[in-house]
């Protein structure tokens, strides 16, 4: 029997083609890809069956923390500095303009009016690390109210989620729904988590 | 003056050939850094929007003249309760009716609203009770409950004191 030859082969291979593959895969993800908001407060979300996605865009976002603190978010540049203004001839609060271009660019916070002017003043490492005592949702001072209005006012179209954490109380839920209803907000949405629909009843 | 020194050093004759190297070039390091983009960019990507319920309130009507009394049979009550805790009972606190412990598991609260009492009498009205003590989830679990079910008619009403006496009666806590 004659020796079975192995035939050496070249190790190295053609990588064209991966290469090919990769960078279809980086454009992809470069253009897919919206960077992840900073948000001032982690919430674990409840989660659900629903199916219902939320828009992109003209989405005011209140989320409630697992301490019952609620923070206010609005999507939009313009529509965040045309609320600011609003929300500042309100309380006779002056901002400069880059206090507007702070606020601005912010996802959300959660101080009252009158320290809304010391965050902005902060730096962005700094702000993470203050702890925000959350938007004043009392009748006496129903801060969160106004920022509703005004940014209703200011951008109609907008859509309302509340955005909740699991542990959040719910007396403070409630409070916000019915601060919702006052202003005449009677459909709006709860974000939640993903959760396989149960298929036998 | 380069042509005259080369000229020179082939001094043999023949044609003098430009070395050809091989095309090919070595990839690793532009693979590498391919891989290293997509990783980056998949792990900063938010690819899966969150989900959201829709949920509608009913206008708040300060006119009770214009407000229409429910029928015992077709009132159910759901109340949370705390820690994860949910009760429920059928007609009216007023009637003393029997007050049940329930949960959110599977085979709690969902087999209520699917049994006939409820699924058969297309009036039957659900009245979620929170209690103070409850959660954001409790909530979010049973308004999700009665969507999986497709309960029509429901709504989130703020607790009375004649459940609360009524809780307390029965469960005793």
């Amino acid at each position: 029997m004659p020796k079975v030859k192995v035939k050496r082969k070249n190790p190295s291979l053609d990588m064209t083609p991966m290469v090919d593959l990769f960078f279809l895969l980086v454009t992809f993800f470069m253009l897919t890809a919206s960077a992840r908001p900073d948000e001032a407060v982690i919430v674990d979300t409840p989660s659900s069956a629903s199916e219902i996605k939320i828009p992109d865009t003209n989405v005011i976002t209140i989320t409630v923390d697992k301490d019952s603190r609620v923070f206010f978010g609005v999507d939009g540049q313009q529509t965040k500095e045309a609320l600011l203004d609003k929300m500042a001839g309100k309380y006779g609060v002056g901002f400069t303009e880059e206090e507007k271009k702070t606020f601005s660019l912010l996802s959300n916070f959660g101080v009252p009016m009158s320290q809304l002017k010391s965050l902005l003043a902060m730096e962005s490492s700094a702000r993470k690390e203050v702890n925000q005592p959350g938007i004043p949702i009392d009748s006496v001072r129903n801060e969160l109210g106004d920022w509703i209005l005004q940014t209703r006012l200011t951008n109609p179209k907008v859509v309302i989620a509340i955005k909740g954490d699991q542990d959040a109380e719910y007396p403070t839920v409630k409070r916000v729904i019915d601060i919702l209803q006052d202003r005449k907000v009677n459909r709006f949405n709860l974000i939640t988590d993903m959760e396989a629909k149960p298929t036998n009843l | 003056m380069a042509e005259i020194q080369e000229q020179a050093d082939s001094g043999k004759g023949g044609k003098k050939r430009a070395k050809r190297s091989s095309t090919k070039i070595d990839m690793t390091p532009l693979v590498d850094l391919a891989a290293l983009l997509i990783t980056f960019f998949m792990l900063t990507t938010t690819f899966n929007k969150p989900q959201t319920m829709e949920i509608n309130m009913p206008v708040k009507d300060d006119n009770p003249d214009s407000q229409t009394l429910l029928k015992a049979s077709n009132a159910m009550t759901i109340i949370l309760g705390e820690d994860d805790k949910v009760f429920y009972y059928f007609g009216l606190a007023e009637d003393n009716p029997e007050v049940i412990e329930s949960s959110y598991a599977a085979g709690g609260i969902r087999k209520v609203l699917t049994s006939p009492q409820v699924k058969s009498n297309e009036k039957m009205t659900v009245m979620v009770k929170p209690m103070e003590g409850s959660r954001y989830k409790n909530m979010v679990d049973i308004l999700d409950e009665l969507k999986i079910t497709d309960t029509k008619k429901f709504a989130m009403v703020d607790i009375a004191d004649s459940d609360k006496k009524l809780l307390q009666e029965q469960i005793g806590n």
